[in-house]
């Protein structure tokens, strides 16, 4: 059967959610928020949405996104997939691939609310999933996180009309076309109880709107939101094929999920050392530190040369193990942060920050390369390999 | 009719209003084209013999010479220009090889004219080197995929990887090979000091070590060619690195011949062969007759110097050069020079400098897009060289995939070359490619280090106002990064092997 005519009403819709048409490299500003309740406490959606609503003109209107850790304590073992579709037919191509390869526990449309402003949406559907034993078996040198990248990659690249842009166990990325709280409320996220909220609002100067390019930019259980422009994406791109990374998503976002994913899971790097690969002190600065340290940084900076982002950035990336906020290494991107208690704030602007935290025991101004680190109690300090 | 059918290349004119019969030209050129006429009191010229090297109109007093190109026209003619007629004369005469000095001089495409460099507008500040850092610092040799840590019982993390030697450079140009020999001794000097004093390395060649340069080791990388001269452990141990030298780009598959005359006691002393010899350098080492006996050799000269230096395996750029790397490298190669078909030379046979081999742009494209489909980039640092000609065509090389380059030509001329091609005659009037004493005291070692570091200063600063311009402070970020290069008027064909995109896409 012709795919067009079993569903009419894309032949007349201007395609705007599709992943075609689309520049390699995102050139954006951008607003980002993140809270982290370490304790593992719950917080809804509401609070982080009013945040980055607070921040509406460092978005056009072209891009919106969340991401949110804990919430389907009920699904939490198994990797929670998040698909958009262009068409049924995308739908129906993806769901039979996934069936053969994972085994699905349950699967549903990912609960939405009919607003005005959000418009083209595309299909949204979400499956939990873990792979077929006779997958693990056949590839019985791979982790199921392996597995589950491997396939997300596959999707992305070869299945026309579907997109995987949320992958992690327990988590969840929401994100479309319209400004963040619009996105937000179209999600329902105040419906969603969370210890880990990540916000962002977009300003593309280069792309019409995409849903899939929107941020947060998902991996596993990596979401990265992210205000600024890889210079030295290309590099990095490269680098990352080194390890069978492959950018699907048009997005230099993309880059900066895989080299956490690359550093943390794969490599095993303490968070704080791979914040050092990826926005490295100068080299002068290394000269001065003691001999150990000295020649540790030095070895990292010579290895991970390739894991440098260059250009102006401020992002916020957040795993199950807790949030990380860092800054480029000359701070070209605004970044804040605070502490009450048990919660870690980050913010682009000082104003969503006092929103989510109107009295914090601490205020800073994190510089330039110097992460923000904030772990959830509950967890080991690093994030384990599968 | 005349024995000698060659016409000159050059018109030598002297003013005589402006001529004060100093004779200053008569004792600068080597060449002999002044002469001063006893009788007369007047200084004759002999076109005919002038190379169009500038020394006698630059030291002139009074500006008296002019030299200009010999007007003297064959019919028109494309296919049978000048230089091939002049050629077919040379050698219906003396029924020789013809050879040349320097590189390929021919007008083929120079594919860096045809790239350009991105710049910041807007999303992205550019960075203002003046006011924020701005690295260049290179590390040379082969780097682990990964970094291995110890972590105690606290949690406490200590360094685990054992790098593998490495050379570091401050700004990523270093002095490509010139020997003792085919260069003089001010030269050599010159090019050593001026490593050590911008933090980067000069290349020995296969001229041996002078026992003089040996303070200047640590900035030395010394090679091993096929006729091995000067080759012992000690010459092995004493350098920051040693390099293979299998190819050169003006003169792939094809050995070395410096003339007895240049092999004077010094020479000989350092390349450990009797005096006034000529010194042949087989066209292939005869213990490399294929990959597993370079293996041996890389690994020879490992033992040899307990595995503290990078070996570095010098190839020609030739049509398979990909896979001639890949196999230097996976025969244990730390670094991968490739040096293109415009690189330079002493002496080679006119015929192949000018027709063998391919353009450095393509081969480095090549090379760096094959290590890493194979995924072993990582395992060899790869350094560009054949002829780069200003800071622009070393940072598309970065750009493009190279690790660093190496200046031959550059260097030289900031010395004074002026590129008159006639190096293998030993007669160099600026005293750099001659061993006649006459002509080397003319190069005076401090003036040259000083332009040599100049020259090395100039290229780095530039580079860095380029990178600023980019948005990027360190240049690992544009090392391979061809995001930033966008093709002029190539073919596709060309891009795809450039792997960029054209200009406007």
């Amino acid at each position: 059967m012709d795919d067009a005519q079993t569903i009419p009403d894309d032949q007349w819709r201007p395609d705007r959610h599709q992943k075609s048409q689309r520049d390699e490299k995102d050139q954006s500003g951008c607003a980002i928020c993140g809270l982290l309740n370490e304790d593992g406490s719950l917080v809804d959606g509401g609070l982080i949405i009013r945040a980055i609503a607070n921040m509406h003109d460092r978005s056009n209107g072209l891009g919106g996104g969340f991401a949110a850790y804990g919430i389907y304590p009920q699904w939490k073992s198994w990797y929670a997939f998040h698909l958009m579709f262009d068409h049924d037919a995308a739908r129906r191509q993806t769901e039979s691939y996934l069936e053969t390869v994972f085994q699905v526990a349950h699967q549903e449309a990912i609960p939405t609310a009919h607003l005005e402003v959000i418009r083209q949406r595309p299909i949204l559907v979400r499956y939990f999933l873990l792979p077929k034993e006779e997958l693990r078996a056949r590839h019985y040198d791979l982790t199921d996180d392996d597995i589950v990248m491997m396939n997300v990659m596959h999707i992305n690249k070869t299945i026309d009309g579907a997109f995987v842009f949320s992958s992690g166990r327990n988590m969840g990325c929401f994100k479309g076309v319209g400004y963040p709280e619009d996105i937000g409320r179209f999600y329902r996220l105040d419906e969603y109880q969370a210890h880990l909220w990540t916000a962002h609002g977009r300003f593309p100067t280069n792309t019409t709107g995409w849903w899939g390019g929107a941020h947060p930019f998902g991996i596993l259980d990596w979401a990265v939101v992210h205000n600024g422009e890889v210079s030295s994406y290309g590099k990095n791109r490269s680098y990352l094929a080194n390890f069978g990374y492959q950018c699907t998503m048009h997005t230099d976002t993309e880059v900066i999920g895989y080299l956490f994913d690359l550093l943390v899971r794969k490599h095993h790097l303490p968070i704080e050392m791979a914040c050092q690969a990826v926005a490295p002190p100068l080299w002068s600065r290394i000269e001065q530190m003691p001999p150990a340290e000295r020649q540790l940084l030095q070895t990292l900076r010579i290895i991970y040369g390739g894991a440098l982002l260059n250009g102006p950035f401020s992002i916020v990336v957040s795993h199950a193990g807790g949030l990380i906020g860092l800054n480029d290494r000359i701070k070209l991107r605004p970044m804040v942060a605070a502490r009450r208690g048990a919660s870690l704030y980050v913010a682009s602007e000082e104003a969503a920050l006092r929103l989510m935290c109107p009295s914090p025991d601490l205020i800073w101004r994190p510089a330039g390369g110097v992460p923000v680190i904030g772990r959830l109690q509950s967890q080991p300090q690093e994030v384990s390999v599968a | 009719m005349r024995k000698w059918l060659v016409e000159p290349d050059f018109i030598l004119t002297r003013d005589p209003d402006r001529c004060i019969n100093c004779q200053v030209c008569v004792r600068q050129c080597a060449n002999d084209v002044h002469v001063h006429d006893e009788e007369a009191d007047l200084v004759q010229s002999d076109s005919e013999k002038c190379v169009g090297c500038h020394r006698c109109a630059a030291l002139c007093p009074t500006q008296a010479i002019s030299i200009e190109k010999a007007s003297l026209e064959f019919r028109p003619n494309g296919n049978w220009t000048a230089d091939r007629i002049r050629a077919v004369y040379k050698q219906a005469e003396g029924g020789g090889i013809l050879l040349s000095g320097m590189g390929n001089d021919q007008t083929l495409p120079v594919l860096w004219d045809h790239m350009v460099l991105n710049a910041s507008q807007v999303t992205n500040p550019s960075i203002d080197p003046l006011r924020e850092p701005m690295e260049l610092v290179t590390y040379l040799g082969r780097k682990p995929d990964r970094l291995e840590l110890n972590r105690d019982a606290n949690g406490k993390v200590s360094l685990a990887t054992e790098l593998a030697p490495q050379l570091r450079l401050e700004t990523p140009i270093m002095f490509s090979a010139m020997s003792y020999g085919s260069i003089s001794y001010n030269a050599s000097f010159s090019l050593a000091r001026a490593a050590q004093a911008a933090g980067t390395f000069a290349n020995t060649g296969e001229g041996g070590l002078h026992k003089d340069f040996r303070p200047y080791a640590k900035n030395l990388i010394v090679q091993v060619a096929s006729g091995r001269f000067g080759v012992d452990p000690d010459y092995l141990n004493v350098a920051a690195a040693v390099e293979i030298k299998i190819g050169q780009g003006a003169k792939p598959g094809i050995g070395g011949h410096l003339p007895a005359e240049k092999v004077d006691a010094q020479v000989s002393a350092t390349r450990m062969i009797p005096e006034r010899t000529d010194a042949l350098s087989p066209a292939p080492h005869h213990d490399i007759y294929s990959i597993e006996d370079l293996r041996q050799l890389i690994y020879g000269i490992k033992e040899a110097t307990q595995y503290t230096k990078p070996v570095c395996v010098k190839i020609s750029a030739v049509h398979n050069v990909a896979a001639i790397a890949s196999g230097a490298v996976r025969a244990g190669a730390d670094i991968v020079a490739i040096d293109g078909f415009r690189g330079g030379t002493g002496a080679a046979p006119t015929v192949i400098r000018d027709n063998v081999g391919i353009p450095i742009e393509l081969a480095l494209a090549a090379v760096d897009a094959r290590l890493r489909d194979e995924g072993i980039r990582h395992q060899a640092s790869i350094v560009a060289a054949g002829s780069f000609r200003s800071s622009a065509d070393v940072i598309k090389a970065i750009a493009l995939g190279a690790d660093a380059v190496y200046i031959g030509t550059a260097a030289l001329v900031a010395m004074g070359c002026h590129l008159c091609q006639k190096c293998y005659t030993g007669k160099c009037n600026w005293g750099i490619a001659t061993q006649d004493p006459m002509l080397t005291k003319r190069l005076n070692a401090d003036v040259a280090t000083r332009r040599l570091s100049n020259l090395l200063r100039g290229w780095s600063l530039e580079i860095k106002e380029m990178l600023g311009g980019m948005g990027i402070n360190a240049i690992e970020s544009l090392r391979g990064n061809r995001e930033h290069l966008r093709g002029i008027a190539l073919s596709d064909r060309d891009l795809n092997i450039l792997g960029i995109k054209a200009a406007g896409e």
